[in-house]
């Protein structure tokens, strides 16, 4: 750290315990008053107003009737308010394609929740290898795994949409036909499959950092307690990395739920999620505002619940994943 | 039957069980029915390979018994599930029992003792198999494929390349791109952090990063319908904000979405910038308050302004996270897809490189094109790895 010079020995000058609890609190408290000053409040407030006016003001239509909507801007409701519900039965009941966005409500849990797990699961079993277990090229491999972010989703979805529909075929041996799923009613097989297959660089990065950091002694007195690496791993590092694993998760859930393109490319029509319906319903009812408000606010839903429940493990999690080191 | 050549019609083998069996079960499930299905399942086969990597290095002739049959049984069973054709059964089978031979001698001969390498294989099989059919094998492929014309068949050297650079559409895809990847973090890393020091320890700060966090919750599609709200043009009464109040201080509506060139790409940008600013803000918040408080007094009683203090205390506190969120943003702006999709398709030179190789893929079936674009945006990413990876090495080294 270029930063420790500045660092003092805090009570040198013998003073007790409590006089320096006492001066550092009163320390805090100037700093405090030294850094909300006046400039960095409204700058704040300003931040503050501008990240929310578009949401609010898409929040706001969708409560209104919708030819009032169409016709008049969001903001004239604060002299003629006028509101009604009709707009979310309407957005919920019908859809863009054959799926309305209720139906996709399901999809969007079906294709999320088991990626989810997928993925956390895939991945901390490979973080726990290059974290405990020594081998030849370590290091290297795992930056190889980092830098396969590298790939962008849309580079893999040919080869990796042919390898499902038309198999893997080896010298004329077919090795593996093929999957046949365009047919089946809700087919999220090779949806699970590609985003877990994406989410797995950045996880095993993040989670790799977390158990890293376990200390040694614990893994140590389970290992002469008798556990081998299939014990510690589901009884120490699982319970252990928690907050990492539900801060990952978080993150995870956000971003498979919003997707829209590797849900696009790899379910069937079926079992398309709500981004999908919601991006339809502006293509197929042009600009029809009430609705698409209505529908953006029923998808952004799940996710902000989600972080709401989860938040606490999130910052911490976050915290220890990328700020340590 | 090993000397026959391949049959047209031949029927899949099986176990009985394939995957692709098992996926058909389960797809003709309803939705919310099949998440604790394929949970259960999961687990159960997680819960195998710990068994088999707790059993591995025990010793005794039971425990070798174990490990010797799983040798074998998993690459056959694996290729069972794969479901080869009829007359490639026996290929199949042979190979399963090769490498399962491999596996064996490599394990007993490894020197860390006994099941050591058998565990090894187990913790990152899953993971690697994933890894090099998703990412591994497609990367190599885009790369071949982008030397090869429309259809594929046949070798076109660099033409493709040069479509992409001389092309309107793949001209503005590499501009906007490179726009979208300077911009994007900049800003939404530098609110973020403002935004982050400027609450620290305010009242009610939990609200307020709740406020600049929520539009990251939300999805491109989402915001790119807020804020096709936002610009929203039309004659006579405006209902998009913008425009809104470009027509009160007497200025006739902009189609802000349609303006040309860079306009419409700088407004794309802007609800990317507010999508991820949130992120930047919640990690980099965490990060500043991991800082010692003491390093900012020390700093405050060598007279040290509170911008001082900011520039040589917390920057250098917080800077591996500031990496983390500069690469994560940049690297989100060049892969970014759905905004574009949602608020203009494209159309107006507002494309990117993301989007454009879904278009050339989807629209035009144009396989080379579309690869091309792959790895043009492929060599964008370099240089934002490679400086992670540097460091990543610095960090190891301090440890």
């Amino acid at each position: 750290m270029t930063t420790t010079n500045l660092v003092i020995e805090s009570n040198v000058d013998g003073r007790s315990a409590r006089q320096v609890a006492r001066d550092t609190r009163r320390h805090e408290k100037m700093a405090q008053k030294r850094l909300t000053s006046k400039g960095a409040t409204i700058a704040a407030i300003a931040i503050a107003f501008f990240w929310t006016i578009p949401t609010f003001g898409l929040f706001v239509t969708s409560f209104r009737p919708g030819a009032d909507s169409q016709t008049t801007g969001w903001w004239t409701v604060f002299t003629n308010p006028d509101f009604t519900l009709g707009n979310y039965q309407a957005a919920l009941t019908a859809g863009g394609t054959s799926l309305t966005l209720a139906q996709s409500f399901l999809n969007s849990l079906a294709i999320t929740i088991p990626v989810v797990a997928f993925a956390l699961a895939v991945a901390s079993l490979l973080a726990y290898a290059f974290a405990w277990i020594d081998f030849k090229g370590k290091n290297f491999i795992f930056i190889a795994v980092f830098a396969l972010q590298i790939v962008p989703i849309q580079m893999a979805l040919v080869p990796l949409l042919s390898l499902f529909s038309r198999g893997l075929t080896v010298n004329g041996v077919s090795i593996f036909p093929g999957l046949e799923l365009r047919d089946i009613d809700h087919s999220f097989a090779t949806v699970w499959i590609a985003h877990t297959i994406f989410a797995l660089p950045l996880a095993v990065f993040l989670l790799h950092n977390f158990i890293a950091e376990i200390p040694s002694e614990v893994i140590e007195a389970a290992r002469v307690d008798g556990a081998g690496h299939g014990q510690i791993f589901f009884r120490m590092i699982l319970p252990l990395s928690a907050p990492a694993l539900a801060s990952f998760a978080v993150l995870e859930f956000i971003w498979v739920w919003n997707d829209l393109l590797v849900a696009t490319i790899f379910a069937p029509s079926t079992s398309l999620p709500m981004t999908q319906s919601l991006a339809s319903l502006s293509g197929t009812w042009g600009n029809q505002w009430f609705l698409q408000s209505a529908g953006a606010f029923i998808t952004m839903l799940t996710p902000l619940i989600v972080f709401f429940a989860l938040q606490r493990f999130f910052v911490r999690g976050l915290l220890a994943g990328a700020t340590k080191g | 039957m090993v000397t026959r050549p391949p049959v047209e019609g031949a029927r899949p083998t099986s176990l009985g069980v394939s995957f692709n069996s098992f996926f058909q079960w389960i797809g003709n499930m309803g939705p919310i029915v099949q998440i604790p299905i394929i949970l259960l399942v999961f687990g159960a086969v997680v819960g195998i390979l710990l068994l088999l990597i707790e059993y591995a290095p025990r010793a005794g002739t039971v425990y070798f018994w174990i490990r010797v049959i799983a040798c074998f049984a998993i690459p056959v069973i694996a290729f069972m599930l794969l479901r080869p054709y009829q007359n490639a059964v026996i290929y199949v089978l042979a190979i399963a029992i090769l490498l399962g031979a491999i596996l064996f001698y490599a394990d007993f001969r490894a020197r860390q003792g006994r099941g050591y390498l058998f565990q090894l294989i187990l913790f990152a099989a899953p993971a690697a198999v994933l890894l090099l059919i998703g990412l591994i094998y497609p990367a190599i492929s885009t790369f071949f494929q982008s030397f090869f014309d429309k259809t594929g068949k046949s070798f076109v050297g660099l033409e493709n390349y040069i479509w992409v650079f001389t092309n309107p559409e793949g001209f503005w895809s590499v501009v906007n791109s490179i726009i979208w990847v300077i911009v994007a973090p900049i800003f939404a890393t530098v609110i973020g952090l403002a935004y982050a020091v400027f609450i620290d320890r305010a009242k009610g700060e939990k609200a307020l990063k709740i406020l600049i966090f929520m539009p990251f919750a939300i999805s491109f599609v989402g915001a790119g319908i807020i804020w096709k709200f936002m610009y929203d043009y039309r004659q006579g009464d405006q209902i998009g904000l913008l425009n809104a109040i470009v027509t009160f201080f007497g200025f006739p509506p902009v189609p802000w979405l349609a303006t040309e060139p860079l306009v419409n790409t700088l407004l794309l940008v802007v609800v990317f910038i507010w999508s991820q600013t949130g992120l930047a803000m919640v990690i980099l918040s965490a990060a500043v308050k991991a800082v010692p408080p003491e390093q900012n007094e020390a700093a405050e009683i060598d007279g040290a302004n509170a911008w001082q203090r900011f520039r040589n205390v917390t920057i250098p506190g917080i800077r591996s996270s500031i990496v983390v969120v500069v690469t994560t943003i940049a690297i989100g702006s060049l892969k970014i897809y759905d905004i574009v999709a949602v608020m203009t398709g494209g159309r107006a030179n507002s494309t990117v490189l993301a989007f454009e190789m879904v278009n050339q893929q989807q629209r035009f079936q144009s396989y080379g094109h579309a690869a091309a674009l792959a790895i043009v945006l492929f060599i964008f990413v370099i240089p934002l790895i490679w400086f992670n990876v540097v460091q990543i090495r610095k960090q190891r080294e301090i440890r």
